[in-house]
Formats: C-alpha cells, structure tokens, sequence
C-alpha cells in the first residue's frame, strides 16, 4: 500500500477503500522497516501525521475533494514548519524551532496533506551527495553503499524507498534533479519565481527554488497545482497565472520540437548514462516529437559563473547566523567579535564554510569586477543561448548527471570534482527556466535521468512530455531492492 | 592563484584553525584558477543579469497586514535572552 502514487491513493481515498490512517501508517510501518538503512530523515512527526490523516478521514467523509486530502509528503528540511525543528542539516540551527510555517507548507495544509517528517539534506543545501549533512549521511535506496545525490538527497530517497508517497526538495543548482536522477525518482525545479520561498531558508536567492519529487510526472502535476503561484510575502514570486498543469497531462507531444544541445554530449560522460538518455531521446521520437539539434555554446562556462554567484549570495545570506537573535551560541568567548567567530567556527560545515570564503573572496574589495560582476554578464550569455535555441524547439532533452549514483566518501576529498558534476544542471538556474528529471534507464543496476528543460513558465511542457513518455515506458516502475 | 584567506576569515566572521586554513587555502586555490576561464569571454558590451525575471520595486499597497507573528516574542527565541532583551557579551 506504502508504494501508491498520490493519483492511485488519491482515487482510493476519494472511494473510501482506504482511509487515510490506513495509508500512513504503512507508510510509517514502511519507514520503520528501511530508515535504519536508508535515513532519508532528520526528523519524524508521527504523532501529528496521524492527527492530521484522521482530519483528512473527516473531511473525506464530508465530501471534501481537496488535491492532497489524506496523502503522505515529507519536507526537505530548510522548508519552515510552524512548532517543529527545521535545521537545515546544520549545527547552528540544529534546534531552530520557526513561529511560522512557509507558504508551500500552508498550502499543502490546506490541500489536505499529511506531513511524515523532514528529510535529510546538505548543510544550507550546499552538495551533491548529502554526505555535509550534520546528521548523518543518507543512501542510496538502490544500493546502500552509494550516495543519494544532493542536496535534496533526503527527499528523493524517502520517495524511492516509499517513506512517502511525495516530497519537496528545493533546487540552486540541480539539487531536485540530480538527485532524482540518483534514486529514479521524477524531480521537477519549476520557473524561478513559480513557487514562493516565503519561509524556504535561502542559501542563493537568484536561484533557489522549491519544486516537488514523485513516483510520477502526473503527480508533479498534482503538486505543482498546490504549490505554485503568486505569494505576497515573497516579492520575488513572478505575477503569472498558474495554468491547470493536470490538462498537461492530456496533451499529444505529436509535432512538439525537442531540441538536443550538442555540447551536452561530448566527452567526460559515462557511455552507459549517454546510451539510456539517447534511448529516451528516441522513445519520445518514436512518439511523435521531432528532433532537432540546437546549440547552447556557453555549457562550458557554467559550473563556473554558478559557484561565484551561488557562493556570493550566499556569503551574504548566511551572514545571518550571528548567535545572537536565534540559533546556536558557542561557550567560548569573551566579546561580542569572537562571539560571532567561535559561533561561526563551531556551527558551520566544511562546505558552508568554503563557500562562504569564496564568495566573500569574489565580493571584495578589488575583485568584485573581475569575479562577481564578470559572472553575471556570463549569467546574461547563458540565458541568451537558452532564448535563441528556444527559437527552434519546445523542449529541451540532456543528460541530469554525467554518471550514475557514486559511492560514500568517493568524491568528498576534491570539491572541484563534486562542482563539476553539476555541469547539466545549473544552467537552468542561471537562465531561471524550469527543468525535469525523469527515469530513464539503468548504468549497472543504478538508475540514469534524462533531463528536460523548457521555456520559463512552460512547466507545462515538461509535463505532457515527462507523462508521455511514461505512459510508454516502465523504468519510473522499478523497484528499490529494499 | 592564492588569496588571503586570513583576511577573508575576518571579513566573513569566521575563525579558522591552522589546519583548515592550509586545505581550504588549497582548495580555493584551484577552484579560483578554475573560475579564472571566464576571463577568456568578452563581455565587454554584455549587461550583468542579477535576477532572471527583470522584477524591480516590487511594492504593496500600504495597508495593515494580517501576521501570524503578532502573538510571538522572537526575542525568546535567542540562544540567551533576559527579560526582553538580547544578552550578548561585552562590547567594549
């Protein structure tokens, strides 16, 4: 039962075969059976799950039709939750209790869901593997001695190992898709701007997006219907109508133009990842897309202009965590200065902290032309090349990743290596445009994504595109050797 | 390329120990030369994007704003606060 997708359990509810106390506590009996394995949580909130599915049974009796009514959905853990700890996977906010909740959590409040836990996730979301997180690092579901990819690791491996039916991730630089390419799960980074980050704890404030990870793209749709649109308390959400993304789901791709980027095809890709995501290439060929090549000649600048802008911002977002209004204090000090230092010291990460440097570096006086500002006139080339080949096609299909899921502590020792493998991703963020990662095929028993990209606010192409192809392939079916 | 990571240790609020300042020292000093392949761009006659969607002042109309906030005291969220104020230690 733990294994339904939000459409399947959906229908069951509404036909009362099943209540939803009946669907969270298998999926609870499910976590206690894989999370000692798996721990894709931080945090459980069992007791209040439980109050709020028997509410959802309430409302169902009542006739209530809300979208997410009685349906299980864990939250990365920097999505503020009114009386409940949200800590970001780091030490200094390790017992961060909010007063209020965020936007997308009170929207799913309202749609009826019943909210499992807070998963794991690199400190301030910063990492493909999930191995900064202060707690614990969580595995990969298909095979427990590699990663689950980042940052919103925690969240696609509890969706792989059914520890819910869905979750939220938020997405800076691919850490929605990549790590649902991982775990063969369905990863969607909506349009910057698309879903509200009111009460999200900003690592990167030009780029971070919230964004949902399902079993499939239909239930995505089902999400983003909740999750998105205009929010006052955020003036960064854009003022777009938010379309029915359920009719997406109807729609042919007869005649759509999938445009492939040549340059994501050449060198430092693992053939056997290039092999599945061709194949995907040819399924939707096969299904009436027409293929065309375009060209995307900044790819090689990314990874670069990314990390000075992500770190940048986040220099400056993080500078928040000063010990004194809310958080960790250190012991040791003795004035207000090397209060701020040791409190610094002691609760940030290795990672947080590198990024930190860099981006304080690129914003310094004398470098901040050279570094920050060159960036983000690159920023600028890279959103024209996504313009210009959006000229000549309606989605945009690549590779999430260059290789499947590597093992625990392969890559920890070379920052520059775990930076560069979010090559195919971060594009998106920089151009603002949404992205999807769906299951495509398998490199040696792990599961590969191909990667979909559209025009901004066009979410709704990934998706007549994403369920396309899953109406007529079986790889988003496959199940987790747990 | 190598930069002072003790100045920018202070510039951020942060100690670092011997240690890691040497590895993080190493390791910013390769991803800085990394970086450094944007300067084979021309960007010249290019405008910087600082946000994608071109939004500016982004205002709302100036009425009274229901808050959920209004019944809670966020000073008693602090890591050490005394009656209604924040404690930090000495200043100067």
């Amino acid at each position: 039962m733990h294994r339904t997708s939000i459409t399947q359990a959906r229908e069951l509810l509404q036909q009362k075969k099943l209540s939803s106390v009946q669907l969270t506590e298998a999926v609870f009996a499910r976590i206690d059976q894989v999370e000692e394995q798996v721990q894709a949580f931080v945090h459980l909130t069992r007791e209040k799950a439980m109050q709020q599915a028997r509410e959802a049974d309430a409302r169902i009796a009542a006739g209530d039709e809300a979208p997410l009514l009685g349906i299980p959905i864990a939250l990365k853990d920097l999505i503020c939750t009114e009386g409940s700890r949200t800590t970001c996977a780091s030490k200094i906010l390790d017992q961060f209790v909010p007063p209020y909740n965020s936007t997308v959590v009170e929207k799913l409040i309202q749609a009826g869901a019943v909210i499992v836990g807070k998963t794991n996730m690199d400190e301030f979301a910063m990492g493909s593997s999930n191995e900064n997180s202060h707690h614990h690092p969580t595995k990969n579901p298909w095979a427990l001695d590699r990663v689950p990819g980042g940052s919103s690791g925690g969240s696609s491996a509890a969706v792989a190992a059914h520890e819910c039916v869905a979750s939220l991730g938020s997405d800076t630089g691919g850490s929605i898709r990549q790590p649902a390419s991982f775990c063969g799960v369905t990863g969607l980074k909506p349009t910057y701007g698309r879903v509200s980050r009111f009460g999200l704890v900003a690592f990167a404030s030009s780029l971070d997006q919230i964004g949902p990870l399902t079993k499939t793209v239909a239930d995505s749709a089902t999400l983003m219907n909740v999750i998105g649109g205009k929010d006052p308390r955020d003036s960064t959400s854009a003022n777009v109508a938010l379309p029915d993304f359920t009719q997406a789901l109807q729609k042919d791709v007869q005649g759509m133009k999938l445009g492939i980027p040549k340059e994501y095809f050449t060198g430092g890709i693992d053939p056997k990842v290039e092999k599945a995501v061709q194949e995907g290439i040819r399924t939707l060929e096969s299904l009436g897309m027409k293929t065309v090549e375009v060209s995307l000649p900044h790819l090689d600048y990314a990874v670069a202009t990314y990390y000075i802008i992500a770190c940048a911002e986040a220099s400056t977002n993080l500078s928040r965590y000063d010990g004194v209004r809310y958080g960790y204090r250190t012991e040791k000090s003795d004035n207000l200065v090397n209060m701020y230092e040791n409190t610094r010291e002691e609760g940030f990460g290795e990672e947080v902290k590198r990024r930190i440097i860099l981006g304080t570096f690129v914003l310094s006086s004398g470098y901040y032309d050279a570094y920050y500002l060159k960036a983000q006139k690159v920023r600028t080339l890279i959103k024209q090349d996504f313009d210009n080949a959006f000229e000549q096609c309606d989605v945009i299909a690549s590779p999430v990743t260059p290789y499947p899921a590597f093992k625990l502590g392969e890559k920890l020792s070379d920052p520059l290596q775990m930076y560069l493998a979010d090559i195919y991703t971060i594009s998106a963020n920089l151009a603002g445009i949404p992205g999807m990662s769906i299951p495509c095929g398998f490199a040696e028993g792990l599961p590969v994504g191909l990667q979909l990209m559209a025009k901004h606010f066009d979410e709704a192409s990934l998706i007549t595109t994403g369920h396309k192809f899953q109406q007529n392939t079986d790889f988003h079916t496959k199940e987790v050797p747990l | 390329m190598s930069f002072d990571i003790e100045h920018m240790a202070t510039l951020a609020r942060l100690r670092l120990s011997a240690d890691e300042k040497e590895r993080l020292s190493d390791q910013l000093g390769t991803v800085l030369e990394y970086i450094e392949k944007l300067k084979e761009l021309n960007t010249d006659d290019v405008e910087p994007t600082a946000h994608v969607l071109g939004l500016s002042n982004v205002f709302r109309e100036d009425e009274p704003a229901q808050t959920p906030l209004a019944v809670h005291n966020p000073i008693s969220d602090s890591p050490a606060h005394d009656k209604g104020h924040y404690e930090v230690p000495q200043v100067l």
